[in-house]
């Protein structure tokens, strides 16, 4: 199992190594003059030229590409203009934030959406199944931003159950209560979409196990239902739907760029867009490299858990 | 086409889906003919209009301009962006997976390199790395999203075309002298092309989604213009204490994308042929029961099938899989069953503990008795105490009906822990012996298998273990040798041989091969379109088959040591059982039919122990 | 001239390198085999799962590129550059009728695409060169229109053997072409071939791993075990009267009518790991003749009695 783990670390590199030159690539199609862009029509050619140089753009682009990565590998990712401070610094504060509504989202969705997929397919055509199937086309078709805002106006400014918005209370906030009291609305919102796409597939993951000659076998040895479902059939579905809970973790950490800007959550996603709008371009590049890196290696834990559940995977 | 329609529209919801986006189409298509305000027209003394005010049917927004207007106006924008990043999309998308999936070696591992690193990012860092670079604007959205579903196509179709590019009919298309172009082109892509159609059908929605998204974040569309989504962003400042405004263009986005979700659905269901004919419906614990008529009388065998009917329900199609079979074994006995594929053998064997899939089976009729006790219709419970306890089966293949993700030694002990109260370890101690009474060499260590590592043999040999794991009183083997090579075969058979003489067990040994039942079986029943038409001792039935349908069989079937020749083939098909022939079901193909034979239900005479379906039978029995 | 000419034909599949390590030998699926098949023989090839049957068969027919060794078609050597020129000298006929027909063309659609590539002929000659064929199978011309999902297994089996006989051919590669099928079917299509054969004077390699069917159809049978041939005889010979062990543990285990149930001698029945073949005899592990120099020395085929030859160092009395 160590030896696995560490192929798939081993392999992970050229994949980020990837993820880098992809970044860099996309930030090189820049129109114009980047320093230009940086610094308004108004800049002095000086002042362009002296920016030009900081930022290592007169290099030619193999060389300023390696300059970059060997800049991230000891942890310089350069500094943000628009909130003068190196880039790494924000990163890290923001993608905690990031982390803790996405995390909560993602265990909500995986449980939730495994559970309604299982008794949606071991009641099918029921009134469970039904019920669970309209509520998860609701779901996936509403806009996660749009779901955040009504649930705002509704558990909020209507009944005030809840807080509007942040992460915690400007006053006397900053404890787990006060964290959880914020995170609830966020992290259903965010859970939504990804829950509905899982239990569908948890279903017809379900259906499509249920239907196998190992089924029938656990049957006609007298297995209880229960266990057949629980056991032997979930079991064998998990071999399909973990890869895409792998999947749904990069949608849920795409969507929490919309249900941060929605529930003014301080994370790596409302840093993101404002750094585009304000052409803060370091802090866009070492925010993407940094959280798909991150995923990255979530990944391979799926990978992990994936060829612990199927001996059948060479490990 | 035609049918494909029907299909889509017979799906009440897809339907539905169909009707909410078409009239939305509509409605975007006739704009310039709608009296509509001109959407960007601000009167700054009109905001904020509620709803239903004179001139403004759905109010106006926070620079006064007319919501209406500003909705279909934005709606026709984020549909025509939303499908052109479908269509992009996909083209790209499958093209490189077909070329990919088709070629594969070394051209598949570079390409399937580059979308795994694409696909490494969460989708959106690389949308929004790809709207910085280009900087904020439709297109550069559009462009956007376009890039970042491109791996999503490839990777699905490619998986799709590897599946394909293996099949058969590609190697035939080569053999007829065509290249490679020809053979993506004429060849794939009708097959990929149904597959295309649904992966965009369901992710349109997605990428109207998308987008709107992107404009929400002040990344799209720019103002004035308006798609949905920056609708819904510039009214957001406002949403609490105006949330009509709000509220409309989220009500628009959420019908778009949930009438496509619900199209797309249907679309997906009506072309994938697995889901036509409801196969993906989930088979009940036990085989639905729906007897009608008298229920026959017990007798005093040890398992006795009476007059059983099960049939298949598949849209209005009813298939007589078995009409009317009557079987019995005693202790001790082994009964063979054979006959073609189609016959019923399995079915009927299947439905004695309730093992048909239902849907689509149904026992119409009939009573299965062990030891005098009905089974057909028993509470569920029973006849799970009864499964593997008193009647245990064998299966075809054992690779599939063992569970590949537990070891064999768990699934052995849970066989008999599912019927007896014991410990973990002691189960585990049975299993061990059960291998090794199926002489599985290095039983202790095997037993720790899986089944992916065994070979078919002695995946067969762990059947067979299970099924003797509580000692049951009849065996059910369902051809538990087609599966295997021939020198493996000899094996199994003589094993279960020996375990049946020393155990006193009843074998009913469904199969199609004559020698098999010939080597092993004490008596023997021959079904033909879903009913028995012959029965009797091996020796005798082998010898003097009286039906014309069981002597043709055995001649047409090679046998070793026969020599070259020419074999006496029995021309025609077996028929289908949703039209059955009245009368003898095999008259068709026989040339001794007359007339008598077309008509009216023939009976199963004989003096015991043999009997025959037939009014001009080959020997009188 | 022999019709086809096998020499020392091999197939290696190579494994994927692993990350660290030296690179490993891969799969023999098929050891150097040579044989030779007459003009309008039938040549039976039998064997078990995993023997390389289908292997060779997709080697012949140029669907796989041979590790080693030659095969020569009439007398020339395989050319697979102008496929039109290939496809006229051998065709294959596949195991399984529906995965070999494409779900979506119509029969005619099948049928017209090896006489366009591969003879270049017009309309109204593709249209009546298609009937005689479909006369010759005993199909109706109507079926043309339809798909093959409408067809039965016999059916469409027939379909797969028209399809080869129209591109003309001199040889065709027969892979378990009645395995799929029903008995009382597998009967009519053994039947038609025998028949197209005689007719069309056609030389048949014929793949299976049912005896008494290769026994019915062929003039010399050739038994393959774990890739290479064991033994070579005329079909009405060999099972009776086999050299070697194996060909007398497959006659052996073969299910017949009237011979009681007995497991034949056998030690075990694992064949060998492919990756790591035995020295020696592959058959060595589960042979009850077994001896220290079978289990170093791998014996070559070598002639035994008349019109027979046997891979083996302790070969049966004859």
């Amino acid at each position: 199992m160590g030896g696995y783990i560490l192929k798939r670390l081993i392999s992970a590199i050229p994949v980020l190594l990837g993820i880098t030159i992809i970044v860099f690539l996309i930030m090189s199609l820049i129109p114009g003059d980047p320093a230009t862009a940086i610094l308004g029509s108004y800049a002095t050619p000086e002042n362009v030229e002296k920016l030009n140089r900081d930022l290592g753009l007169d290099k030619p682009m193999v060389q300023r590409y390696f300059i970059w990565l060997g800049n991230m590998l000891t942890g310089d990712f350069g500094r943000s203009f628009s909130l003068n401070r190196p880039v790494i610094d924000e990163v890290l504060e923001r993608f905690n934030a990031t982390l803790i509504l996405a995390g909560t989202a993602f265990v909500l969705c995986s449980v939730l959406g495994i559970l309604a997929g299982v008794v949606s397919a071991a009641r099918q055509y029921g009134f469970a199944d039904k019920a669970i199937t309209f509520v998860v086309l609701i779901g996936i078709s509403v806009p996660s931003f749009f779901l955040g805002m009504m649930m705002i106006l509704l558990f909020a400014v209507n009944l005030r159950w809840l807080p509007v918005s942040g992460m915690y209370a400007i006053y006397g906030g900053g404890d787990l209560p006060d964290l959880l009291n914020h995170l609830v609305m966020p992290a259903l919102a965010l859970a939504a979409v990804a829950t509905g796409v899982i239990a569908r597939l948890s279903r017809s993951a379900m259906l499509e196990v249920l239907r196998q000659d190992f089924i029938r076998t656990a049957r006609a040895k007298g297995v209880p239902e229960r266990r057949v479902i629980m056991g032997h059939a979930l079991r064998a579905a998990m071999v399909s739907i973990i890869p895409v809970l792998g999947i749904q973790a990069g949608f849920v950490l795409s969507g929490a760029v919309y249900i941060e800007i929605v529930f003014q959550w301080p994370g790596v996603g409302r840093m993101l867009v404002d750094a585009i709008l304000k052409r803060d371009l370091l802090l866009v590049q070492g925010g993407v490299v940094f959280v798909a890196a991150c995923y990255v290696l979530f990944n391979i834990a799926v990978d992990v858990a994936q060829s612990l559940l199927d001996p059948r995977i060479k490990t | 086409m035609s049918a494909f329609l029907r299909l889509l529209f017979r799906n009440r919801l897809a339907a539905l889906g169909a009707v909410v986006l078409a009239v939305i189409v509509i409605l975007v298509l006739i704009i310039p003919v709608l009296p509509l305000q001109n959407p960007d027209a601000t009167a700054t003394a009109n905001r904020f209009q509620k709803p239903f005010s004179a001139g403004h049917p759905l109010g106006t927004d926070h620079l006064g301009r007319d919501l209406l207007s500003r909705l279909l106006h934005g709606t026709r924008l984020s549909l025509a962006v939303g499908i052109a990043a479908a269509i992009i999309a996909a083209t790209i998308g499958s093209a490189i997976g077909i070329v990919a999936g088709y070629f594969g070696g070394r051209t598949d591992n570079v390409i399937m390199r580059l979308v795994d690193m694409l696909m490494a990012f969460p989708y959106i860092l690389l949308a929004l790395a790809i709207v910085a670079a280009l900087g904020p604007g439709l297109m550069n959205a559009l462009i956007a999203v376009a890039a970042v579903n491109v791996p999503f196509f490839a990777r699905n179709i490619r998986g799709i075309t590897v599946g394909l590019a293996g099949r058969e009919f590609i190697d035939a298309a080569r053999l007829a002298g065509m290249g490679h172009t020809r053979i993506i082109l004429t060849e794939l892509l009708p097959n990929v092309l149904p597959v295309i159609v649904i992966a965009m059908s369901t992710t349109v929605g997605w990428m109207i989604l998308e987008t709107a998204g992107l404009s929400f974040l002040g990344l799209g569309s720019q103002p004035p213009q308006a798609d949905l989504g920056s609708m819904l962003g510039e009214a957001r400042s406002a949403m609490i204490s105006h949330p009509h405004t709000s509220i409309v263009p989220g009500i628009m986005i959420f019908l778009i994308v949930m009438s496509i979700n619900l199209l797309g659905d249907g679309v997906r269901d009506a072309l994938d042929p697995r889901l036509r004919s409801g196969a993906l419906s989930r088979p009940r614990a036990t085989t639905l029961v729906r007897r009608s008529g008298d229920i026959p009388a017990p007798t005093d065998d040890l398992l006795a099938i009476r007059d059983l009917q099960t049939q298949f329900h598949v849209g209005r199609h009813i298939y007589r899989a078995v009409g009317g079979v009557s079987l019995a074994v005693r202790p001790g006995e082994c009964l063979g069953v054979i006959g073609e594929s189609g016959s019923g053998k399995s079915v009927t064997a299947l439905s004695v503990m309730g093992l048909v899939a239902s849907p689509p089976g149904v026992i119409t009729g009939g009573a299965v008795y062990f030891r005098g006790q009905d089974l057909i219709g028993a509470p569920y419970e029973t006849l799970r105490q009864k499964r593997g306890d008193s009647v245990a089966y064998i299966f075809q293949d054992p690779l599939s009906t063992l569970h590949p993700l537990y070891r064999i030694g768990q699934q052995l002990a849970e066989a008999i822990r599912s019927h007896h109260g014991i410990s973990r370890a002691e189960a585990h101690r049975r299993a061990v012996q059960l291998l090794k009474d199926v002489r599985i060499p290095n039983a202790e260590s095997r037993v720790n298998d899986y089944p992916h590592e065994m070979s078919g043999g002695m995946r067969q040999r762990v059947g067979i273990a299970m099924a003797l794991a509580n000692e049951p009183d009849v065996i059910i083997a369902d051809e538990p040798t087609t599966a295997l090579d021939v020198t493996v075969q000899a094996q199994i058979l003589s094993l279960l041989d020996d375990l049946r003489r020393e155990r006193g067990l009843a074998i009913v040994f469904i199969t199609h091969d004559f020698g098999v039942v010939a080597q092993l079986c004490d008596r023997v029943a021959v079904m033909y379109a879903g009913r028995i038409v012959e029965e009797g001792p091996t020796a005798a039935v082998l010898d003097a088959p009286a039906h014309p349908y069981t002597r043709r069989l055995i001649a047409c079937v090679p046998e070793l040591g026969g020599g070259r020749r020419e074999l006496a083939a029995i021309p025609g098909l077996p028929p289908m059982v949703d039209a059955l022939p009245p009368g003898c079901a095999f008259a068709p193909r026989c040339d001794k039919a007359q007339d008598s034979c077309r008509s009216g239900e023939i009976a199963l005479t004989g003096t015991a122990p043999r009997a025959v379906r037939c009014l001009y039978p080959e020997e009188a029995v | 001239m022999p019709a086809l000419k096998v020499d020392g034909l091999a197939k290696t599949f190579p494994l994927k390198k692993p990350l660290f390590g030296p690179a490993r030998p891969g799969v023999r699926a098929v050891r150097p085999v040579s044989f030779q098949v007459e003009t309008g023989e039938t040549l039976g090839v039998v064997g078990e799962s995993g023997c390389g049957k289908s292997t060779l068969a997709r080697m012949l027919v140029g669907l796989l590129e041979p590790s080693e060794g030659t095969i020569e078609i009439a007398g020339k050597a395989q050319d697979t550059a102008d496929p039109a020129a290939f496809g006229k000298l051998i065709q294959y006929v596949f195991q399984d009728p529906n995965s070999s027909l494409n779900p979506r063309k119509t029969i005619r659609q099948v049928m017209e695409a090896p006489l366009k590539r591969l003879h270049a002929m017009s309309g109204p000659d593709r249209d009546r060169r298609i009937s005689e064929i479909f006369a010759s199978v005993n199909l109706r011309d109507e079926f043309l229109g339809r798909y093959p999902h409408e067809f039965s297994g016999g059916q469409a089996q027939r379909i797969g053997i028209a399809r080869a006989l129209a591109a003309d051919p001199r040889i065709i590669v027969l892979d378990e072409p009645v395995s799929a099928l029903d008995v009382s079917v597998q009967a009519q299509v053994l039947n038609l071939l025998a028949d197209l054969k005689s007719r069309f004077g056609l030389t048949y390699l014929f793949i299976t791993h049912d005896l008494a069917v290769v026994e019915a159809v062929s003039d010399r049978i050739v038994v393959l075990y774990f890739g290479a041939v064991v033994e070579i005889g005329k079909a009405e010979s060999i099972f009776a009267n086999p050299r070697h062990p194996y060909t007398k543990l497959l006659a052996d285990s073969a299910p017949v009518v009237g011979r009681p149930l007995t497991a034949p001698e056998q030690k075990g029945t694992e064949l060998p790991d492919p990756l790591n073949p035995p020295p020696g005899c592959a058959f060595a592990g589960r042979c009850p003749r077994a001896t220290d120099l079978c289990r170093v020395q791998d014996p070559d085929l070598k002639p035994m009695g008349e019109d027979q030859l046997a891979a083996c160092h302790h070969p049966l009395e004859g």
